[in-house]
């Protein structure tokens, strides 16, 4: 609303600027706009131009054209396996453990008994970093020495959690869900307390059913909340990195296409030219979400 | 105040704040008195660093001309995965490093100084360390300290209780796991969430069976991994898996030593600090090895697995410029040559030898007198597969290679083919 009226204000006529306000306009927007050019557009753009190359990080640089891409596609064991993984993450937290956020907000909004408890016990693991979160997971999944398989109890056969390659990224997901729930329930909860209760009573007066007011009345007003979620959501999943690095340097069925990136340009390896090919395809996916963001961002405030 | 006088004076203040703290990065770094050799460790672990500290200590105090140490501590896996960087940008004078190729990689780079003159003075060096010294040019680059021994380490107490012997071939080997397994024991703690530790074996396994001179070609990408002698290795590894702690992948090398630690497993393919590290105190002496069993008998128990870590100059120190700071620097090289040095780092951490033949070994215990024999009846010393061969090939090809055989051992074929393949494209870049 205020933005209407801001468009409003500016529409009364056109302002004359004096010299020095441009000047001073020109420096202040100048800055952040140079700012953001050598800090995020320079680095990305030369990373897609060395991902065209060969360089070790100490000599020469060789063009090699597309070789790098070719060999990621069919060369690469650990690629398609972590490309894999990243839909995996985004499918897990976006259909199972955001949905699960909104359960717990929405119960918890309603007032159980011990909603307090309930919202500080759900929100803690959320202020842990989640390379802690993966040392958490090391002490409940280990297979030797964990805390699940001493309480499974079976000494002869454990379950290697961890280690055996179809079963770990499930671990590590619902590790990674662990945290994220409770900052999707936070979220929503800082929603749900915003949404006027009148709408519910005219709902309810009006003969909808709790399903019917939560699903047409609750859920469309929650449209900001939900961009910010799904936003959240999309980042976790491609960032994922540190959880898994701390579990096994995401190795052996939890390869992320972060951590090749790191593996192959940060590392002793320094295959920079190879790695930076792997951080342009992870830059593509990134794009497609933000400009189909954008897209959806910019027709909602024309239909504003 | 108006806005406009806020704003500029944050302006200045900023400019203030940040100015003086640009002007003190240039004047620290190059320059400083010549007396003073900084030195880039990478002993973050308590035990080698307190003992790195006394054998530097030692040397201040002997060295007449006043001569200091400044050491820089950096995390071991830190170190390594920045030395790269590290080495091109703002070293320190010394550094701690590897032997063998990953010590040529730089070489050849051109990122360290030439120490062939101190080397003609060297004295107590077997050929083998020089020949692990010495870039592809011919050239020495590097100060040889200390190295460890892998073996196929044991409890001496457990090996006794049950009567069982160290075997001598892999027929042997396999008898004692069978037995092993009838006393209700895991013959071979087996390990490689880490990565690397899977590698020892694939190394033993390889130059068992195919020698040294093959290890060393097939690590410089001269062979072939699709070559029959690759998948004799990985098939005899197979027959070994059933004996095998099952779930290695998901096990970090501490959890395997521990089960050595608690006789739930008989025996491990370990270096020697590891089960020195999960070992308590009193339990040491029971700490016990024997060589890698024979395979084909032309190679015999011939080469020994041996990391060596020593001490290399960095060509872009600033301060090594310095004639004076250079020579410094080569006196504390020379020093840490002698085997007194040695004596005194060994002190302090007793899971490691002495590479000089002239050091004492009258403090050793056992395992450290066993491990000099194993050591000095090499016929020829490896370092290990990810120091011996390119560190992209080690770590993006081989660390998900042998994981991946570990999973599925079956499919020697296909994991050879994309070895194979990674290392092509790999090694035809430029390194």
């Amino acid at each position: 609303m205020s933005l209407t009226s801001a468009r409003r204000a500016k529409r009364r006529g056109p302002r004359r600027f004096t010299r020095r306000d441009l000047v001073v306009l020109g420096v202040l927007l100048g800055i952040p706009v140079l700012l953001d050019i050598a800090i995020v557009w320079g680095p990305t753009l030369a990373s897609i131009v060395l991902s065209f190359t060969s360089w070790d990080g100490i000599g020469s640089i060789h063009w090699v054209g597309t070789q790098n891409y070719t060999n990621l596609f069919t060369n690469y064991p650990p690629f398609w396996p972590a490309v894999r993984h990243n839909l995996m993450w985004l499918g897990f937290l976006g259909l199972i453990a955001t949905p699960f956020g909104l359960l717990l907000a929405v119960v918890i909004d309603r007032g159980v008994r011990f909603s307090r408890f309930y919202q500080s016990t759900i929100y803690m693991p959320v202020v842990l970093s989640l390379a802690i979160v993966g040392f958490i997971a090391q002490l409940v999944f280990s297979r030797d020495q964990g805390v699940l398989n001493a309480v499974l109890g079976n000494k002869d056969n454990p379950t290697d959690w961890l280690g055996d390659p179809n079963l770990n990224i499930w671990m590590i997901l619902i590790a990674a869900a662990w945290r994220h729930t409770g900052y999707v329930m936070i979220l929503y909860l800082a929603g749900l307390k915003a949404v006027d209760p009148t709408l519910k009573e005219a709902a309810s007066i009006d003969g909808a059913n709790e399903r019917q007011i939560f699903f047409r009345v609750v859920f469309p007003t929650l449209r900001p909340v939900n961009v910010i979620v799904g936003v959240i959501t999309v980042i976790e999943s491609l960032r994922a990195f540190d959880i898994v690095y701390a579990v096994n340097h995401g190795r052996n069925g939890l390869e992320v296409l972060s951590v090749l990136v790191t593996d192959n340009i940060i590392g002793e390896a320094s295959r920079i030219g190879f790695g930076s090919a792997i951080a342009v395809v992870l830059l593509a996916v990134s794009m497609g979400f933000v400009v189909t963001y954008l897209v959806q961002e910019i027709r909602g405030e024309k239909n504003r | 105040m108006s806005r406009r006088n806020l704003l500029r004076g944050a302006a200045a203040g900023t400019g203030a704040v940040a100015l003086p703290s640009l002007l003190a990065a240039c004047s620290s770094g190059p320059g400083g008195d010549s007396k003073t050799i900084r030195m880039g460790s990478n002993s973050s672990d308590p035990v080698p660093k307190k003992a790195f500290a006394d054998a530097f200590a030692a040397y201040e105090k002997q060295s007449k001309a006043g001569r200091k140490i400044k050491v820089n501590t950096v995390d071991h896996n830190t170190f390594q995965e920045n030395i790269n960087r590290y080495l091109q940008g703002k070293p320190d004078d010394v550094f701690m490093w590897f032997a063998g190729y990953r010590m040529q990689f730089f070489a050849k780079k051109g990122l360290l100084l030439d120490i062939s003159d101190l080397w003609k003075t060297y004295q107590g060096f077997s050929p083998a360390l020089k020949d692990q010294s010495t870039g592809e040019d011919g050239k020495q680059y590097f100060t040889p300290y200390y190295y460890y021994p892998w073996a196929v380490f044991h409890r001496k107490s457990l090996f006794d209780q049950h009567g069982y012997t160290a075997p001598k071939t892999l027929d042997e080997y396999i008898a004692l796991a069978k037995q092993m397994q009838k006393d209700k024991l895991i013959p071979i703690a087996f390990c490689d969430k880490d990565g690397w530790p899977a590698m020892g074996t694939f190394d033993y396994i390889n130059m068992r069976t195919n020698g040294y001179e093959f290890h060393k070609s097939l690590m410089a990408g001269k062979e072939a991994w699709t070559d029959k002698r690759v998948k004799d290795v990985f098939d005899t590894w197979r027959s070994l898996l059933p004996y095998c702690q099952p779930g290695a992948n998901g096990r970090t090398w501490q959890e395997a030593a521990t089960s050595l630690q608690q006789r739930k497993t008989g025996m491990a393919v370990f270096g020697m600090p590891h089960p020195g590290a999960q070992f308590p105190k009193a339990e040491q002496t029971d700490i016990d090895f024997f060589p890698f069993p024979e395979i084909n008998p032309e190679h015999g128990q011939d080469a020994v697995e041996a990391p060596i870590d020593g001490f290399l100059l960095a060509k872009n120190s600033k301060t090594l410029k310095n004639k004076k700071t250079l020579e410094s620097a080569k006196d504390l090289l020379a020093y840490l040559a002698t085997p007194k040095a040695e004596d005194t780092y060994l002190a302090g951490d007793p899971n490691n030898i002495a590479v000089n033949s002239g050091a004492s070994t009258s403090t050793y215990s056992s395992l450290q007198k066993k491990a000099v024999e194993l050591v000095s009846g090499a016929k020829q010393i490896s370092q290990f597969l990810d120091r011996d061969t390119r560190p992209d090939f080690a770590s993006t090809v081989m660390i998900p290679a042998i994981q991946s055989f570990i999973n599925n051992p079956k499919d020697v074929d296909g994991l050879v083919n994309g070895i194979e393949r990674q290392k092509k494209t790999i090694f035809a870049t430029e390194g």
